[in-house]
Protein backbone atom coordinates (compact mmCIF):
# COMPACT_ATOMS: atom_id res chain seq x y z
CA UNK A 1 0.00 0.00 0.00
CA UNK A 2 1.55 3.25 -1.14
CA UNK A 3 -0.87 5.67 0.51
CA UNK A 4 0.79 7.02 3.69
CA UNK A 5 -1.13 6.87 6.97
CA UNK A 6 -0.89 10.65 7.27
CA UNK A 7 -2.89 11.05 4.04
CA UNK A 8 -5.55 8.63 5.32
CA UNK A 9 -5.86 10.59 8.56
CA UNK A 10 -6.17 13.87 6.62
CA UNK A 11 -9.07 12.48 4.56
CA UNK A 12 -10.73 10.96 7.66
CA UNK A 13 -10.45 14.29 9.45
CA UNK A 14 -11.95 16.01 6.40
CA UNK A 15 -14.89 13.57 6.37
CA UNK A 16 -15.47 14.09 10.10
CA UNK A 17 -15.45 17.89 9.76
CA UNK A 18 -17.69 17.65 6.69
CA UNK A 19 -20.33 15.72 8.65
CA UNK A 20 -20.69 18.76 10.93
CA UNK A 21 -21.01 20.94 7.83
CA UNK A 22 -24.17 19.00 7.00
CA UNK A 23 -25.55 19.58 10.49
CA UNK A 24 -25.07 23.37 10.34
CA UNK A 25 -26.41 23.51 6.79
CA UNK A 26 -29.56 21.69 7.89
CA UNK A 27 -30.17 23.95 10.88
CA UNK A 28 -29.39 27.02 8.76
CA UNK A 29 -31.65 25.87 5.91
CA UNK A 30 -34.66 26.07 8.24
CA UNK A 31 -34.08 29.82 8.53
CA UNK A 32 -33.71 30.50 4.80
CA UNK A 33 -36.54 32.62 3.40
CA UNK A 34 -38.11 32.10 0.03
CA UNK A 35 -35.90 33.60 -2.64
CA UNK A 36 -32.18 33.07 -3.02
CA UNK A 37 -31.40 36.74 -2.37
CA UNK A 38 -32.14 36.06 1.28
CA UNK A 39 -29.77 33.13 1.54
CA UNK A 40 -27.62 34.51 4.34
CA UNK A 41 -30.31 36.72 5.88
CA UNK A 42 -32.26 34.83 8.53
CA UNK A 43 -35.85 35.26 9.66
CA UNK A 44 -35.05 36.10 13.25
CA UNK A 45 -32.49 38.36 14.95
CA UNK A 46 -29.54 38.72 14.49
CA UNK A 47 -30.72 38.31 10.85
CA UNK A 48 -27.39 37.01 9.62
CA UNK A 49 -27.68 33.29 9.02
CA UNK A 50 -24.54 32.30 10.93
CA UNK A 51 -25.55 28.63 10.96
CA UNK A 52 -25.44 28.51 7.18
CA UNK A 53 -22.15 30.44 7.12
CA UNK A 54 -20.68 28.03 9.68
CA UNK A 55 -21.81 25.07 7.58
CA UNK A 56 -20.10 26.49 4.50
CA UNK A 57 -17.00 27.14 6.63
CA UNK A 58 -16.93 23.52 7.80
CA UNK A 59 -17.23 22.32 4.18
CA UNK A 60 -14.35 24.57 3.08
CA UNK A 61 -12.18 23.33 5.95
CA UNK A 62 -13.13 19.74 5.17
CA UNK A 63 -12.23 20.13 1.49
CA UNK A 64 -8.87 21.65 2.46
CA UNK A 65 -7.92 18.45 4.32
CA UNK A 66 -9.41 16.36 1.50
CA UNK A 67 -7.26 18.10 -1.13
CA UNK A 68 -4.15 17.63 1.05
CA UNK A 69 -5.03 13.95 1.45
CA UNK A 70 -5.56 13.11 -2.23
CA UNK A 71 -2.29 14.73 -3.28
CA UNK A 72 0.17 12.16 -4.64
CA UNK A 73 1.07 9.61 -3.37
CA UNK A 74 -2.49 9.40 -1.97
CA UNK A 75 -4.56 6.80 -3.84
CA UNK A 76 -8.29 7.30 -4.39
CA UNK A 77 -8.78 3.53 -4.06
CA UNK A 78 -7.91 3.79 -0.37
CA UNK A 79 -9.17 7.29 0.31
CA UNK A 80 -12.68 7.21 -1.24
CA UNK A 81 -14.02 4.59 1.19
CA UNK A 82 -12.84 6.79 4.07
CA UNK A 83 -14.89 9.73 2.81
CA UNK A 84 -18.04 7.61 2.90
CA UNK A 85 -17.42 6.93 6.59
CA UNK A 86 -18.48 10.55 7.08
CA UNK A 87 -22.05 9.54 6.14
CA UNK A 88 -22.19 7.30 9.21
CA UNK A 89 -21.33 10.26 11.44
CA UNK A 90 -24.06 12.29 9.72
CA UNK A 91 -26.62 9.60 10.55
CA UNK A 92 -25.61 9.85 14.22
CA UNK A 93 -25.77 13.66 14.28
CA UNK A 94 -29.21 13.63 12.54
CA UNK A 95 -30.54 11.47 15.36
CA UNK A 96 -28.77 13.45 18.07
CA UNK A 97 -29.47 17.04 16.94
CA UNK A 98 -32.65 16.80 14.85
CA UNK A 99 -34.31 13.73 16.39
CA UNK A 100 -34.69 12.21 12.94
CA UNK A 101 -35.86 8.59 13.14
CA UNK A 102 -33.23 5.98 12.28
CA UNK A 103 -35.24 3.54 10.24
CA UNK A 104 -34.21 0.16 8.89
CA UNK A 105 -34.56 1.61 5.38
CA UNK A 106 -31.95 4.28 6.15
CA UNK A 107 -29.48 1.71 7.51
CA UNK A 108 -30.01 -0.50 4.45
CA UNK A 109 -29.55 2.42 2.06
CA UNK A 110 -26.45 3.65 3.89
CA UNK A 111 -24.95 0.13 3.99
CA UNK A 112 -25.45 -0.30 0.22
CA UNK A 113 -23.92 3.13 -0.45
CA UNK A 114 -20.85 2.62 1.77
CA UNK A 115 -20.33 -0.85 0.26
CA UNK A 116 -20.68 0.68 -3.21
CA UNK A 117 -18.09 3.38 -2.47
CA UNK A 118 -15.69 0.69 -1.18
CA UNK A 119 -16.17 -1.26 -4.44
CA UNK A 120 -15.59 1.87 -6.58
CA UNK A 121 -12.44 2.40 -4.51
CA UNK A 122 -11.28 -1.19 -5.10
CA UNK A 123 -11.80 -0.70 -8.82
CA UNK A 124 -9.76 2.52 -8.82
CA UNK A 125 -6.46 0.71 -8.10
CA UNK B 1 -58.30 35.69 7.20
CA UNK B 2 -55.47 35.14 4.83
CA UNK B 3 -53.26 34.28 7.80
CA UNK B 4 -55.72 31.57 8.82
CA UNK B 5 -55.70 30.14 5.33
CA UNK B 6 -51.90 30.04 5.27
CA UNK B 7 -51.83 28.40 8.67
CA UNK B 8 -54.30 25.69 7.81
CA UNK B 9 -52.45 25.08 4.55
CA UNK B 10 -49.28 24.55 6.53
CA UNK B 11 -50.94 22.14 8.93
CA UNK B 12 -52.71 20.09 6.30
CA UNK B 13 -49.80 20.41 3.87
CA UNK B 14 -48.83 16.89 2.93
CA UNK B 15 -45.12 16.10 2.71
CA UNK B 16 -45.92 15.58 -0.96
CA UNK B 17 -42.95 17.64 -2.15
CA UNK B 18 -40.62 15.17 -3.76
CA UNK B 19 -38.11 17.85 -4.72
CA UNK B 20 -35.47 17.23 -2.02
CA UNK B 21 -34.01 13.99 -3.45
CA UNK B 22 -34.20 15.48 -6.96
CA UNK B 23 -32.33 18.59 -5.82
CA UNK B 24 -29.59 16.50 -4.22
CA UNK B 25 -29.46 14.54 -7.48
CA UNK B 26 -28.60 17.77 -9.38
CA UNK B 27 -26.25 18.72 -6.55
CA UNK B 28 -24.22 15.51 -7.10
CA UNK B 29 -23.80 16.19 -10.85
CA UNK B 30 -22.32 19.63 -10.06
CA UNK B 31 -20.25 18.07 -7.27
CA UNK B 32 -18.77 15.50 -9.65
CA UNK B 33 -17.67 18.19 -12.09
CA UNK B 34 -16.18 20.07 -9.14
CA UNK B 35 -14.27 17.00 -7.96
CA UNK B 36 -12.72 16.40 -11.38
CA UNK B 37 -11.56 20.02 -11.50
CA UNK B 38 -10.23 19.77 -7.94
CA UNK B 39 -8.31 16.57 -8.68
CA UNK B 40 -6.76 18.26 -11.72
CA UNK B 41 -5.77 21.15 -9.49
CA UNK B 42 -4.52 18.94 -6.64
CA UNK B 43 -2.17 17.10 -9.01
CA UNK B 44 -0.51 20.42 -9.85
CA UNK B 45 -0.07 21.51 -6.24
CA UNK B 46 3.47 21.56 -4.93
CA UNK B 47 2.89 22.53 -1.30
CA UNK B 48 0.12 22.82 1.29
CA UNK B 49 0.18 26.64 1.25
CA UNK B 50 -3.05 28.62 0.96
CA UNK B 51 -1.52 30.89 -1.69
CA UNK B 52 -0.70 27.87 -3.85
CA UNK B 53 -4.40 26.93 -3.64
CA UNK B 54 -5.73 30.43 -4.36
CA UNK B 55 -3.70 30.76 -7.57
CA UNK B 56 -4.69 27.29 -8.79
CA UNK B 57 -7.30 27.93 -11.49
CA UNK B 58 -8.84 24.43 -11.83
CA UNK B 59 -9.02 24.17 -8.04
CA UNK B 60 -10.80 27.51 -7.74
CA UNK B 61 -13.23 26.64 -10.56
CA UNK B 62 -13.94 23.42 -8.66
CA UNK B 63 -14.71 25.43 -5.53
CA UNK B 64 -17.16 27.62 -7.48
CA UNK B 65 -19.08 24.57 -8.69
CA UNK B 66 -19.01 23.21 -5.14
CA UNK B 67 -20.58 26.47 -4.00
CA UNK B 68 -23.43 26.01 -6.46
CA UNK B 69 -23.97 22.42 -5.43
CA UNK B 70 -24.00 23.47 -1.74
CA UNK B 71 -26.73 25.98 -2.61
CA UNK B 72 -28.87 23.19 -4.02
CA UNK B 73 -28.15 21.09 -0.92
CA UNK B 74 -29.38 23.89 1.34
CA UNK B 75 -32.63 24.16 -0.64
CA UNK B 76 -33.06 20.39 -0.39
CA UNK B 77 -32.40 20.34 3.35
CA UNK B 78 -35.16 22.91 3.86
CA UNK B 79 -37.78 20.25 3.16
CA UNK B 80 -35.91 17.00 3.69
CA UNK B 81 -34.25 14.95 6.40
CA UNK B 82 -30.48 15.22 6.78
CA UNK B 83 -30.03 11.51 7.51
CA UNK B 84 -31.86 10.70 4.28
CA UNK B 85 -30.33 13.28 1.94
CA UNK B 86 -26.69 13.35 3.02
CA UNK B 87 -25.83 9.77 1.93
CA UNK B 88 -27.41 10.49 -1.49
CA UNK B 89 -24.37 12.73 -2.10
CA UNK B 90 -22.52 9.44 -2.76
CA UNK B 91 -24.11 9.54 -6.23
CA UNK B 92 -21.19 11.87 -6.96
CA UNK B 93 -18.93 8.78 -7.18
CA UNK B 94 -21.14 7.36 -9.90
CA UNK B 95 -20.87 10.53 -12.02
CA UNK B 96 -17.12 10.84 -11.35
CA UNK B 97 -16.59 7.27 -12.56
CA UNK B 98 -18.71 7.83 -15.65
CA UNK B 99 -17.11 11.23 -16.40
CA UNK B 100 -13.58 9.84 -15.93
CA UNK B 101 -14.48 7.13 -18.41
CA UNK B 102 -15.85 9.64 -20.94
CA UNK B 103 -13.23 12.41 -20.51
CA UNK B 104 -10.02 10.68 -19.39
CA UNK B 105 -10.86 7.28 -20.92
CA UNK B 106 -10.28 5.65 -17.53
CA UNK B 107 -11.07 1.95 -17.52
CA UNK B 108 -14.34 0.69 -16.08
CA UNK B 109 -13.82 -2.70 -14.41
CA UNK B 110 -16.20 -5.12 -12.67
CA UNK B 111 -15.35 -3.59 -9.24
CA UNK B 112 -16.38 -0.09 -10.33
CA UNK B 113 -19.48 -1.45 -12.08
CA UNK B 114 -20.52 -3.35 -8.94
CA UNK B 115 -19.88 -0.23 -6.86
CA UNK B 116 -22.05 1.89 -9.15
CA UNK B 117 -24.89 -0.64 -8.97
CA UNK B 118 -24.64 -0.76 -5.15
CA UNK B 119 -24.62 3.04 -4.77
CA UNK B 120 -27.54 3.53 -7.14
CA UNK B 121 -29.58 0.83 -5.38
CA UNK B 122 -28.72 2.40 -2.01
CA UNK B 123 -29.94 5.78 -3.23
CA UNK B 124 -33.07 4.12 -4.63
CA UNK B 125 -33.76 2.54 -1.22
CA UNK B 126 -33.35 5.93 0.51
CA UNK B 127 -35.51 7.64 -2.12
CA UNK B 128 -38.30 5.12 -1.59
CA UNK B 129 -37.95 5.40 2.18
CA UNK B 130 -38.33 9.17 1.91
CA UNK B 131 -41.70 8.79 0.24
CA UNK B 132 -43.35 7.01 3.17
Amino acid sequence: MKTPLSHMLLVLLGAFIGSFGGVFLKSGAAQVREGLVYLFISRDPPFFNWRLATGVGFFLLSSYFFVLGIRPPGELSVLYPMVSLGYIFTLLWSRLFFKEPLTRVKFLGLFLIVAGVVFVGLGSK
Amino acid sequence: MSATVTESAQISGKPARRQPVGLVFCCTILGAAAQILMKTGANRMSGPGLLAMATNLPLMAGYCLYGLSTLLLVLALKDGELSLLYPVIALTYVWVTVLSFLIFHDSINPWKLAGIVLIVSGVAVLGKGGRR
